[in-house]
């Protein structure tokens, strides 16, 4: 029997020679990650349990309205802190030591190729940029995994999509998966684990790749896998915890949708409001003005997106009617713009850094729209009212385009100013 | 859970999302039968007074869709609902269903309002006994059977937990 990449490894997981998509499998969980939201329902679930929590298996990051905004986010965040030191949990990662939870989950060597991981958190997806198959799930379910380590799925039908040849300078990997879902539709891959390949794919460096799979949620994906290769063991020297074992798809395994794409005509792109498959090349939507951009999120907040907005920033002043935001997206990356200089640029063009934190992604705190206002944002969700008033409009796109509208204080193709 | 069932229907269309199973703004409780005071509240109002213990709800596409709240099987199971039976569910409410022990039918059934229903989880067959109809469905493969049988996720792993002497 022929497998996809998605069906190895719930197959391996759950112990069996093979699995097709609608078998219903119990599978054993590699890590359970739960955030500051989604971790207090899941202790409270936890405790009915009377048991110890498998600590190696459970990681716990506040991220997203931490540094505490206001008493409710304190008293979330402190039921995190309580139960870490209940349990002497140690992959506990306060505030000061981490970031925004995806990132963190990456950098600190916990995904790795072939593991089957779960968060409660919808962006768990990520992980497939390294080879793993990283899903969302409840509070209910993260605290059973807690407890026993593993956790029931239907195994997904896999979608397999190609993007050959070369991208466009300032065209990158959040231009591709915004292009698929505004084919594809915001349904277009409802339950279904989609899988990238092709040429276009594989000379992404790994941050990109993050940002694809990242966004496979937003068509509906169960599951955004990308087969790893050098570039991921490479990264993951000296920071993977434990061993792992990179599986990969029959060459002949069964999709159930087959789709292919050409690199070269794929623009910038941008998601007007108030769903991400309303796309339209940056170049078309040059008239609409922006009153902030936005730059971080575990869509586009690795190092790699703070040096391509930094180059187009340098020498260089945002538009007086617009602010911009920069949020490296960990400790991390922040340490890492500081040291190459980047944080330099963006406070000398006025943009407004802070530590890492969700915050403004999810109209948290600290970057939240007023009744009207307009956000070019590089994060990955841009529906009604995501970042403020429900008035207010998030268009989704690629660093280089969030710091090419800060200079303009409009929409803009980086092509444009260069 | 019983192999058997039979009971009433209430008939809903497509896309039913988990904002009409249960509104947003009673959301401050995760009890169940506070929740059924409210379900269906706007796009079915008759639905909190009259539905009775054992009812059916029957619906076509996509039955759960938006949000991920578990608070819509919650308010069902708290409504009496022995079982829903649709075309097809969204994904995290049909985990949601199952992980809290709702069970769930995935079945094309002709049926209305009032009409009654016979379910038969073993032989896999869902019959309209009012239109003289009938429609099967795969069987709940074992291990969800077992799931919903010991009442649920929480309920299942504390059972696990046992047994693994943890
Ligand atoms: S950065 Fe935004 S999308 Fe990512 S985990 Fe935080 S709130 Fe969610």
């Amino acid at each position: 029997m022929t497998m996809t990449i998605a069906e190895k490894i719930l197959a391996k997981k759950a112990g069996k020679s093979s699995v097709e998509p609608g078998d219903m499998v119990e599978a054993e969980i590699d890590y359970v990650m739960v955030n500051d939201i989604t971790g207090l329902p899941a202790f409270e679930v936890f405790e009915k349990f009377d048991c110890q929590p498998l600590r190696e298996k459970t990681i716990l990051i506040p991220d997203h309205y931490v540094p505490n905004k206001d008493v409710a986010s304190a008293e979330q965040a402190r039921a995190m802190q309580m139960f870490a030191k209940k349990y002497d949990m140690p992959n506990y990662f306060p505030v000061g030591t981490c970031g925004v939870c995806h990132q963190v989950m990456i950098e600190e060597g916990f995904v790795a190729p072939g593991r089957l991981i779960i968060g409660a958190d919808s962006h768990t997806c990520s992980y497939g940029a390294l080879g793993a198959f990283g899903t969302g799930v409840g509070s209910t379910e993260a605290a059973s995994a807690m407890a026993l380590g593993k956790l029931w799925f239907k195994v997904p039908e896999s979608q397999k999509y190609t993007v050959k040849g070369s991208l466009e300078k300032y065209v990158m990997g959040k231009d591709i998966i915004l292009h698929i879902i505004g084919e594809i539709g915001v349904d277009g891959a409802l339950y279904k684990s989609m899988e990238f390949y092709g040429s276009a794919i594989e000379s992404l460096p790994l941050a990109d790749r993050i940002s694809i799979s990242n966004m496979a949620i937003e068509a509906g994906a169960k599951a955004g896998i990308i087969p790893p290769d050098e570039k991921v063991f490479n990264y993951l020297k000296d920071r993977v915890r434990g061993d792992y074992a990179p599986l990969y798809a029959d060459s002949d395994a069964d999709y159930s949708e087959v789709y292919e794409y050409d690199a070269s005509e794929i623009s910038a792109t941008v998601a007007k409001p108030s769903l991400p498959e309303n796309t339209a090349p940056a170049s078309e939507l040059s008239h609409i003005t922006v009153d902030q951009a936005y730059l971080g999120s575990c869509t586009n907040g690795r190092i790699e997106d703070l040096r391509v907005a930094a180059e187009i920033l340098k020498g260089r002043k945002i538009a007086s009617d617009t602010r911009m935001i920069v949020v490296p997206a960990t400790k991390r990356v922040f340490e890492q713009a500081l040291s190459e200089g980047l944080i330099k640029i963006f406070l000398d063009a006025n943009a407004y850094v802070s530590g890492p934190t969700c915050g403004a992604c999810l109209g948290g705190y600290m970057g939240v729209l007023a009744k009207g206002e307009r956000c070019i944002s590089s994060t990955n969700r841009n529906f009604l009212g995501r970042m403020g008033h429900k008035e207010s409009e998030v268009y989704l796109a690629n660093p280089a385009v969030v710091a090419a509208s800060a200079i303009t204080g409009r929409i803009t193709d980086p092509s444009e100013i260069e | 859970m019983r192999s058997k069932i039979a009971g009433r229907v209430w008939k809903f269309g497509t896309n039913v999302d988990t904002d009409q199973i249960i509104p947003a703004e009673y959301l401050v409780t995760g009890d169940p039968a506070e929740l059924a005071a409210h379900a269906f509240e706007k796009a079915r109002p008759e639905f909190a007074g009259e539905v009775r213990e054992g009812d059916i709800v029957v619906a076509e596409e996509n039955f759960g869709c938006g949000s991920s709240r578990e608070h819509a099987p919650r308010a069902l199971i708290g409504a009496g609902i022995s079982c829903v039976v649709a075309k097809s569910f969204a994904r995290i409410f049909y985990r949601n269903s199952i992980n809290i022990g709702l069970p769930l039918v995935e079945a094309a059934i002709v049926a209305d309002d009032g009409d009654n229903l016979e379910i038969d989880f073993k032989s896999g067959i869902v019959k309209n006994t009012t239109k003289g109809v009938e429609a099967s469905f795969p069987p709940t493969p074992a291990f969800l059977q077992k799931l919903i049988d010991a009442g649920g996720l929480v309920e299942y792993t504390k059972t696990q937990i046992k047994n693994m002497g943890m």
